[in-house]
């Protein structure tokens, strides 16, 4: 019988033949934290008895979510954090280094890895093969301390991608369409597994944006297999050595087999306050918009801020529309640079924010007031998510964001 | 609070579906989380302002489909666990939460919440994961007709929770579990889920 990219990860990784149900003991490859989960992963940590962390696996910490840090309290975590990370040998991300997502993918995430973060959109490493998951403080705790965890074998769904992207759709339009398809709960526990033809023509960028997603859906796992993009990817960042082969067995057996056209998307949308509440742009033109927010671990790289700017250059952002743009890593603010994105940008009437979560979560750089509604690039439209729970949030891809910035209202970016 | 130690008994203080980690505790209050007490205040108050005022040890929160749905903060069960309440039931909850809410010895039962209404008093066996309704009151879609009183003493079944998790509950949650067992006491297994 064959195997899911999931079953074999963590047969191989738990040396046991496991099948979806079954429960595991696994090493851990990574384990991370950032600064609004960290500081109570630390204490508990240090309330385990164990002083030294396991030996087997490699630990990060990531100053992102507030970075720099906007307030007394949260610099304090910050020093907790630094001092942990010194301590113990831990590698440290330093603020402005950027998001924590896009530097596992960046840095440590190999195919067949397993990687554990406090944090949910760990899923996004993920887009390599890596079987990478999010977890709760105390979990993170113990496998600080034993360099392990238990896991359930999830069931999992294939989302067979076939066609090619049509001209103004995108990665994050094929997941939104898939969120509204599965809804928030639906894939609760279980692995996402993406495959067929489409994939041989998908960037690793548009593989981390809907690796990335796939928490949206109630998955434990969003797994691409891997392939000489995985390996091209790696090799450009300098770990070549750590690509393997990952694919599935023609006999692997799925829960649900989910197939999409990819010429048949258009642009998609998020309404406010459900990621799963997903209607095509189309329907939802002349929507006033107060703030564009393009970046985060979903849609802040490279080929985001290039989409962005192609749509941006020699324009303005509408004059009530404020554009905020925040890259998703030093890398990929450094690469913008030097390929002109920023300066098209900046011409444009964007801010742009050091890299890191930004106005994500609702912490600092780009509040919404009350009764502002904001198109963003995130993953999360939850009522308060940016900080105000008075404020509304509609999520797309960077060229609807952009195109919208433009026209200070809902736009579908086939349109300019 | 150790889960083993008796029935848990109180009332419902019902929420509706998809109440997110951000619903729970928003990221807003994220400055502090270093400071749980000062924290704890802000629980819910975007979707249910009344919860704090409310709560009374002992009580459960009852919510719809996907409880907890969202970010990996294992503050939202731990705030709701500091609120007085001694165990979620849902129909669903989302996967992060119910780890965390079990590491933090917070027992979660799926189960039809439908037949709990706001305020109802609730027995709950965590042993055999049964839920008797103690109130007598006339049944939401019967009102007015006469009959269709729901007895006190109904029962409601929850699903089975993993024994290993149980395991976890019993020593009052993954941290307490870590420091008395020095490693996962449990073996690969293929328990239904």
């Amino acid at each position: 019988m064959g195997k899911t990219l999931a079953e074999k990860i963590l047969s191989l990784k738990s040396q046991s033949d496991v099948r979806a149900g079954d429960i595991v003991i696994a090493p851990v490859d990574l384990v991370f934290v950032q600064d609004t989960t960290g500081p109570l992963t630390i204490r508990q940590f240090q309330e385990s008895g164990f002083g030294v962390l396991a030996e087997s696996q490699k630990t990060a910490v990531f100053l992102d979510h507030a970075a720099p840090s906007p307030s007394q309290h949260l610099s304090n975590d910050h020093a907790f954090l630094r001092q942990f990370a010194k301590e113990t040998g831990s590698a440290l991300f330093e603020v402005g280094s950027g998001i924590c997502h896009q530097l596992v993918a960046e840095h440590f995430a190999n195919p067949g890895d397993i990687i554990v973060g406090a944090d949910s959109h760990t899923v996004t490493a993920g887009a390599l093969g890596a079987f990478a998951t999010g977890m709760g403080s105390s979990d993170v705790a113990v496998i600080l301390a034993l360099g392990k965890t238990w896991f359930r074998v999830p069931e999992s769904f294939l989302i067979d991608l076939g066609g090619t992207f049509p001209e103004g759709v995108y990665a994050k339009d094929l997941i939104l369409y898939l969120i509204g398809q599965i809804g928030a709960d639906g894939a609760t526990y279980k692995a996402l597994e993406f495959g067929g033809e489409a994939l041989s023509q998908m960037t690793m960028s548009q593989r981390l944006t809907i690796a990335n997603m796939a928490v949206e859906t109630g998955a434990k796992v969003g797994l691409f297999p891997s392939d000489e993009i995985t390996h091209n990817f790696l090799t450009a960042q300098g770990r070549g050595d750590g690509y393997k082969p990952l694919y599935t067995n023609a006999k692997a057996v799925y829960e649900q087999v989910i197939s999409v056209n990819l010429n048949e998307l258009e642009p998609m949308l998020s309404y406010p306050d459900a990621v799963d509440r997903v209607f095509a742009v189309s329907k939802a033109r002349g929507i006033r918009i107060h703030q564009v927010f393009i970046g985060t671990c979903t849609n802040g790289r490279l080929e985001d801020l290039a989409i962005a700017s192609s749509i941006l250059e020699g324009k303005k952002r509408h004059l009530d529309t404020r554009l905020l743009i925040a890259p998703a890593s030093r890398q990929v603010l450094a690469q913008a640079i030097e390929k002109g994105y920023i300066g098209a940008l900046i011409d444009s009437g964007a801010v742009i924010l050091p890299p890191g979560c930004a106005a994500c979560l609702g912490l600092h750089q780009g509040i919404p007031g009350d009764g502002e509604v904001c198109l963003s690039t995130a993953n999360r439209n939850f009522k308060g998510r940016m900080g105000n729970p008075n404020a509304m949030i509609y999520l797309a891809s960077p060229a609807t964001a952009a195109a919208s910035a433009l026209r200070g209202e809902i736009t579908d970016p086939r349109e300019v | 609070m150790r889960a083993k130690q008796s029935n848990l008994k109180g009332k419902a203080i019902k929420l509706g579906n998809n109440i997110s980690t951000d619903d729970i505790i928003p990221g807003r209050f994220a400055h502090l989380r270093s400071n749980l007490p000062e924290l704890a205040k802000h629980i819910l108050e975007d979707v249910a302002p009344s919860f704090c005022a409310r709560v009374e040890p002992g009580d459960f929160l009852v919510a719809g489909r996907n409880f907890g749905l969202g970010s990996s903060r294992e503050h939202a069960p731990l705030v709701i666990k500091m609120s007085g309440i001694s165990a979620v039931l849902a129909k669903s909850v989302a996967r992060i939460f119910f780890r965390n809410a079990i590491n933090q010895g917070m027992p979660v039962l799926l189960c039809d919440t439908d037949k709990i209404a706001d305020g109802d008093e609730l027995e709950i066996n965590l042993s055999d994961g049964l839920i008797t309704n103690l109130t007598s009151r006339p049944l939401p879609n019967k009102v007015g007709s006469g009959e269709g009183l729901l007895s006190s003493g109904a029962r409601l079944r929850s699903s089975k929770t993993p024994s290993f998790m149980l395991a976890i509950l019993e020593e009052g949650g993954l941290i307490p579990y870590i420091r008395k067992h020095k490693d996962f006491i449990i073996r690969c297994s293929s328990e239904p889920y």
